[in-house]
Parts: structure tokens; sequence; C-alpha cells
């Protein structure tokens, strides 16, 4: 009888069909819109997948930096004469899911979508995702068919790298059912039409929605006629599944319910390996830093406690310790082979003479401590383990005359305090803050820390640095237009953070994720993305 | 006759008078829930308000900056004053709608009748579960009290109450997932819940977090019902009936019969509760439900769909309470008179 059951209750042998069943960290599919929530996660898995943009990232090596390249756009170049105009120009022959063809008309139409507000489809939900990331984008121009000019608020070099977050949905899909659309009134009728559109999205991705249950399961199909023939899928349907729960996700990967999750419960990672699935991890454009307060009065003033800080933490110790090996220790915003790096003097390592020597110049010793207080959260998306990480640190920072405490807040208080800036009463008193950075673009790398315009509450200069020299620095990357020289000049920028010492640099993470050894082909880029095209499945 | 016909009328005159009562009853017990219904909005939207944090998170980076954080707050209202906020959200609420999520833009009604939906449908089996080996447990300690069957039966009501059903959930899983890999570890079906039917294929995705589920109404069923068999057993009535020479079979049933008011009114409210969802079991299960979608609704700070989820599951309750008031007073008349 209990043979019959346990036969009964097999999963059923799968047929000819290749499916590559994903658990994923997040609680919900991420939107399908186009512009995805839940930060890259959504990128990852209901953008890149779907979806194009006129740039997008090189996914292909887990050695090399992941760099940019051409997407919809196959060339772009700044106008000589007013370094605030871009002419792109586009992929010919590329269609979207519906069949619609993509051109000019599709890119103006996708700018619009979140940045002219009177626009039919204009959709404040999706601003918040795609404006905060292209910041300096103001319009778009339709040139001809091919070609399009996209206008910058001021002269600004990235905004290639930026597009890479501007997925471009189908105007046409769109249309139709917005004039299907039921409402009030035409704002309403564009709502409905973004709701409709979400439930059967078309882009011009590898992948194209073959079926949607909201918060339950997003089932992608192979697009055959994808524009890059190198890049169509290999296996034939990609499922994704929401699966918040660490040891649910990783009960289901060792149960053969799904064959890929995003983030396995560490605790597990033993016997995931036992029973032979793969791990995979990679340094991520990702760093765990102290922020440090530079308004008057902050002890983090002096170069000699900020350096000394840096000096003082075992990150070896960290990472074979608290973080079983998940982890790279950071010796800047970028590390050693990445084109921003560049040469700083200043050598972030364990030296814990060094640091005690450089607090006794500050005037600190055994008998005078220095107290910090440091604005962190227990959980956070990105923020890895913060508490025992941050106790770690207090530990550490003890034997070099620091006592660290600890302020710690919900973790979506400390995001919106972190807007707010040191001055805020919300700091609480906190001379530093502890959120973690994506750093894939130079602006969310580093401009939004350093550059003085950039303070509260315009952006993300919590601790208010106000410096000429990375003013300039910054202005000069910024009009810098050859790509390899905008480069060099990010590289000085990031090499003279470091000398300044501006963050307490701990940590980069490194996105493990397990899976199948079914499952072949598979490349973790340094990135927070992944090309699922070159992706198979052994029977 | 004489004297008759005034006593009649009076007798005759008694169901109309005490249908009567039953009508009042219902009307002011339906007039009360108003102000209750009014309150429970007020604290579903002040409690989700009074936290801190910006209730833009769910679509607005940290890194945007705060000309784009103004200007979405004022599209999406919540540069109102709360007063205005709450006065437009409880009419729109009373006409059926409860606005869209912050983070989908998906209307919250269907999704949370659709969460709903899925919890009645765990709800259900786990009260299948939970009821039947309650009931069994429940007499067979009352009947055989302070056997080693009563200390059995006891030991796994005592179980069934204290251990952690997440915990619980976990352990099902390694075993019957992980280990012999029988049954699934998450999900509601091959096809999601959406593609939902009675079937093995189906059925198999309930079984975990159905039995789960079940343990705590198991253990306060098994409970209950025990201490009202001992209770109902210590009786005259049950001797007197034994004397008459009743089958023990006979006599059961009429322990039974006396239990059952209490016992399925313990069992109402169990019900009740599990139709509330649990977070816990539905995110250990990513089990669809309305405690799953309250998680997500929680971490993604989504204000609109943690505002209609509360206040669906309180006004839910808030109806089961009145169902139940109504249905005491029909059943014992002292209830109406009070």
């Amino acid at each position: 009888m209990l043979a019959v059951v346990a036969v009964a209750c097999l999963p059923r042998i799968a047929g000819a069909e290749t499916v590559l069943r994903i658990g994923m960290t997040a609680a919900d599919i991420p939107r399908t819109l186009g512009q995805p929530d839940q930060g890259f996660e959504g990128n990852r898995f209901t953008g890149l997948t779907m979806y194009d943009a006129l740039t997008m990232w090189d996914l292909s090596s887990a050695d090399k930096p992941s760099v940019l390249l051409p997407g919809l756009a196959t060339e772009w170049k700044v106008n000589d004469a007013d370094k605030t105009k871009w002419t792109f120009k586009l992929r010919p022959g590329v269609s979207f899911h519906d069949g619609s063809p993509f051109n000019a008309d599709a890119v103006v139409w996708n700018v619009e979508k979140v940045l002219k507000q009177d626009a039919p489809q204009f959709d404040p939900s999706q601003v918040g995702v795609t404006a905060s990331r292209m910041p300096t984008l103001a319009s778009a121009r339709k040139i001809d068919d091919m070609t399009v000019e996209l206008i910058t608020k001021e002269p600004d070099s990235f905004l290639p790298i930026n597009l890479t977050n501007l997925f471009i949905a189908s105007p046409a899909k769109w249309q139709k059912l917005f004039d299907a659309a039921q409402g009030a009134d035409a704002k309403a009728k564009s709502q409905g039409a973004w709701e409709a559109f979400a439930r059967d999205a078309s882009g011009t991705g590898p992948w194209k929605m073959s079926s949607f249950t909201p918060r339950e399961r997003l089932e992608l199909a192979r697009n055959e006629n994808y524009w890059d023939k190198a890049r169509v899928p290999k296996v034939d349907k990609m499922l994704l599944l929401p699966m918040p729960e660490a040891n649910a996700r990783t009960a289901a990967l060792l149960s053969g319910q799904v064959n890929w999750i995003e983030a396995p419960a560490p605790d597990a990672l033993p016997e995931i390996k036992q029973r032979g699935f793969a791990i995979y991890s990679n340094e991520e454009p990702h760093i765990w830093p102290w922020q440090f307060s530079r308004i008057e009065g902050s002890p983090w003033n002096d170069i000699r406690v900020r350096k000394a800080a840096n000096l003082c933490v075992d990150r070896e110790g960290l990472k074979d310790g608290l973080l079983a090996g998940l982890m790279v220790p950071a010796t800047g915003t970028f590390e050693p082979g990445h084109p921003w790096r560049g040469n700083p003097t200043f050598q972030i390592k364990y030296d814990k003479p060094a640091a005690q020597k450089l607090m006794q110049e500050a005037g600190f010793g055994p008998n005078k401590r220095l107290s910090v207080k440091i604005q962190t959260s227990a959980s956070g998306s990105g923020q890895m383990l913060p508490l025992p990480m941050n106790e770690y640190l207090q530990q550490a920072l003890a034997e070099c005359y620091f006592d660290v405490q600890l302020d710690v807040i919900e973790w979506n208080t400390l995001f919106t305090n972190w807007r707010r800036g040191a001055k805020d009463p919300s700091a609480n008193g906190a001379n530093a803050t502890n959120v973690t950075i994506s750093t894939m673009d130079p602006f969310f790398a580093l401009v939004r820390f350093l550059s003085s315009s950039m303070a509260p509450p315009v952006s993300n200069n919590w601790g208010f640095i106000n410096d000429p020299k990375f003013d300039a620095m910054v202005t000069k990357a910024r009009q810098t237009f050859d790509p390899t020289e905008r480069d060099k000049a990010l590289a000085e920028l990031h090499a003279a953070s470091v000398d300044d010492a501006v963050f307490l640099y701990v940590a980069h993470d490194v996105a493990p994720r397990a899976m199948s050894p079914k499952i072949k082909g598979f490349v973790q880029p340094k990135s927070w993305f992944v090309d699922f095209s070159p992706i198979s499945m052994v029977p | 006759m004489p004297g008759s016909s005034p006593g009649m009328t009076k007798e005759n005159s008694r169901p109309t008078t005490e249908g009567q009562s039953v009508l009042l009853y219902i009307a002011r017990r339906i007039v009360y829930v108003i102000p209750i219904v009014i309150s429970v909005a007020l604290v579903c939207f002040m409690l989700v308000h009074i936290t801190p944090g910006d209730p833009l998170v769910a679509i607005l980076p940290a890194d945007a900056s705060q000309e784009l954080a103004n200007q979405l707050r004022v599209a999406y209202g919540f540069d109102r004053p709360l007063p205005v906020q709450f006065g437009l959200w409880l009419w729109k609420a009373v006409n059926g709608d409860l606005g869209n999520s912050i983070a989908t833009g998906r209307p919250v009604l269907t999704e949370v009748m659709r969460a709903v939906g899925n919890t009645v449908t765990l709800a259900i089996a786990a009260a299948m579960i939970g009821f039947t080996l309650g009931l069994f447990f429940g007499l067979v300690a009352g009947y055989f009290r302070d056997s080693w069957v009563d200390k059995v039966a006891t030991s796994i009501a005592i179980a069934g109450v204290s251990v952690p059903h997440y915990w619980l959930g976990m352990v099902l899983v390694i075993i019957f997932s992980v280990q012999l890999n029988w049954l699934p570890a998450v999900g509601a079906g091959p096809g999601g819940s959406g593609a939902w039917g009675w079937d093995w294929e189906h059925i198999r995705y309930l079984i975990l977090p159905a039995i789960t589920t079940s343990v705590i109404p198991m253990g306060i069923v098994t409970r209950t019902v025990r201490a009202l068999t001992g209770d109902i057993l210590s009786q005259d009535f049950v001797e007197a009936l034994r004397a008459k020479g009743l089958r023990e079979t006979n006599v059961f049933r009429h322990v039974i019969k006396n239990a059952a008011p209490t016992a399925m009114a313990v069992m109402g409210l169990q019900l009740g509760y599990m139709l509330g969802g649990s977070i816990l079991i539905e995110t250990v299960f990513s089990w669809p439900g309305s405690g799953l979608l309250l998680n997500s609704a929680i971490f993604q700070r989504d204000l609109p769909l943690l505002q209609g989820t509360i206040l669906v599951l309180a006004l839910f309750f808030v109806f089961l309470n009145l169902m139940v008031d109504i249905a005491q007073a029909a059943i014992d008349p002292r209830i109406k008179r009070g």
C-alpha cells in the first residue's frame, strides 16, 4: 500500500520539453510591464528576459568586468556642438513579440512613458524605478524611422550606461489595450491598459510571456525570432516562482521541484553540495560600506580616523568565518581589473598596528576612546547579514580604540533616512550609515556620494561630502565623452575616493545561487544580471 | 370555553413576539456593526500610516531624488492631509474599490479575493483533518479517562498546541519532500492556484500545509471534547441510561449529542482563525493565501494592499461574529433578551 502511495506521489517524469524552473527570493513576481520593481532582481528576471534596452551589459564572462554593449541601438554619438544632444542609430529588423516593428517612434514613446506627464502612456508607477536611474535624460525626438535624438538636462557622458535601465515595451500592443480599456477618463484607461499589458506583455527580448499567475508563477517561452540569433534561448521554457523564504527555496531545490534557486540558505550549502548540486557565486557590483558623516563635529572628518577604521578590519576573517566564504573583501568600490578602479595609493588591508598608530596620531588611545554611532538595519535587500557583520566590525574596531554604538532601525526607515542626510533628526545622532550600494553605473557608484550638489535632499550624499576636488573630477568624468577617456576619468575619481577613505569599505556580495547538475552552460558574470539564453538542460 | 379565546390569542401571538424579538435583536446587532466597521477601517488606515518610512518605497528607490519623490507623492495623493486621505479611501472602499496596489498596479480587491480563496481551500482541508482527529482523540480520551489511551491522546493534543507550526512545517518538508520526495515542498499546484482542481495532482500540494495548519485546532478540539466527554459521562442521566439497560453505543450517541453544541462552537472559532490565514505557514509553503499576501505587502510596504487585506480580513471576522451572535440568539432565548 505504502509503495503504491509512494509511486503515485513521485513527480512526473519530464517530457521532451526543457523547462528551467527558478525559485526567486522575491515575494512576488517582479512587475512585467517593462520597468520591473524589486530592484535588480526584478530587472534580472522580468526586465532583461522579455525586454531589451538601447544599450545592454556584456554578461558572457565570469572573469572579465561586465561592460556596455550595443542593444537596440547599434551606435550612438554626442553632438559636438551641443553636448546635451545624443544621436542613437537603432537596430533594423527588430520586432516586438506582438509582431509590431521596433523603431524611433517606439523609443520616443518609451521615454515619454516615464518623463512626459501629459503623454497618454505616462505611468507614475514606472517613473520611480526608471527616472531615478537616468537622472539627466529630459526628452526624446525622432529624427527618422531608425534614428532618435535623446536630450539631457546637462552634458552627461553616463547616459548610454543609464539607458540600460529603460526597457522598450511595445507601443502598438499598449495602444490596442488602451483602446479596449474601460475607464472614466484617459488616465483611468491608461492605468487599465498598463494593467492589461502587465498580464500580456510584449517586448523585444529573448523570452516571451507565455502564462502569468500574479504572485505565483510566470512562465516565459523561447522567442525563436529574437534578433540576436546567438542569444536565442536553448531551453524551451523558463518558469519563475517567488519563494521569499530561504529554507523553502532550499527544500524546493533538494526535492526537485525547481532546478535553480537564488540565495540558498547558508547553513544548507554543505548538504546542497553533497547532493551534487552546483553552487555559483561571483563578485557583484555591490559594496557593503559605512558611509561617514562629514558634517561639522563628526569624528570622521579626520582622515586618520577614516583610514584607521579601514585598516582595523580583518575582512578575510569576516569572509571565512561569519559569511562562510560568501563575500569578496572590499579594497574600494571597484576591485582590481575593473575599468573604473584606477590606482589608489591608500591600500585597504588588515593592518592593526598601523590603524592603532593612526588613531594615536589623531589623539585617541586605550584611555581616550572614540565613540561613534552607526545607523543600520536588521535586514534588507543587499544588506547581507547587517547585524552580525556590524557586531563583527564593532569588535574589530574596539581594538583600535573605537567604541561603536549601533542604532538598529527598520530597513525601509533606514532607506528613507538615507535621503534625509546626517543633519536630519532622523539620523538620531549617528555619524555613519550602513546602506549597501549597487555600483553598476558611475552615478550610483560614485557621483551621488562624492558630488556636493548631491547632498540631501537632492540625492544620497548622506554625509554632506563637500570637496572641490571631487566636484571637479565628477564634472570632468561627466563631460568626457570618449568612452576610454571617460573610464579613465572615473578611475581617477575612484582612486581619489579610496585615497580619501570616504567609506569604510567592507565587502562585496557574491550573489550565491544553487542549481541542478542538469543545467549546463551557465555563466555567472560579475553583474547583478544573468544571461539565460546560453543555458541548456540535459535530460 | 370562556376565557379560552384570550388565552389562545396570547399563545398564538407568542411566536410572533418571539420572531419580532429576534428580528429586533438582529437589527440592533447589525446597527452595532456600523461603528465597529468604521473603527476597524480607521485603525487599519492609521496603523499602516503611523509606521515610519516612505509609503512610496515599493516604487521609489532610495537613490531617487527628492524632486522625483515629491512628484510621485503628489501623483499618488500622499501629499494630502491624512484625514482627507482616509475619507477618500473610505468612500472608495464603501463603493467596493480598495484602490490599486502601489507595487503591482493591480486592483487590491482582486488580489485579496484571490488570496482569501486560496486560504479558504487550505482552511477547509485543515479543518477536515484537525476536526476529525480532534473529535476522535477527544472522545477516546474522554471515554477512557486516566488510562494509557487518555495519556497518549492528551499528549498528542498538548503537542499539537505547543509545537510551533512553522517549525513542524519545515520538518514535514524535510521528511516528505526533501528526504522521501513524495510531496511537493511549496506552491499551490503544478499550474498555480489559478488552475486549481480537486484532483491528486493538486491535492498533493495541499497535504503538507493542511497538516501543519491542522495541528493547533486538532489539539484544541481534542482537549475540549475530552473535557466535555468526561463531564457528560459523570452526569446522572448517563447512569440512568445505563441503568435502563441501554447499550454502550446508544449511551455514546447521547454523549455526542450533549457535547456537540460546545464542540461546534469551538470548531467554528478555530475555523474562523484558519480562514484568517497564517503568515508563517503560508510563507513556509509559499501558499498564495491571505497570510502570504500580508507578508508580501508588509515587506514591500505596499500600503493600499496592506490596508485592503487587513480591512477585508477584519470585516470577515466582524461578519463571522455577527453570524455567531445571530445563531446563538436563535438557539438560546436568554441571549436575545439580554
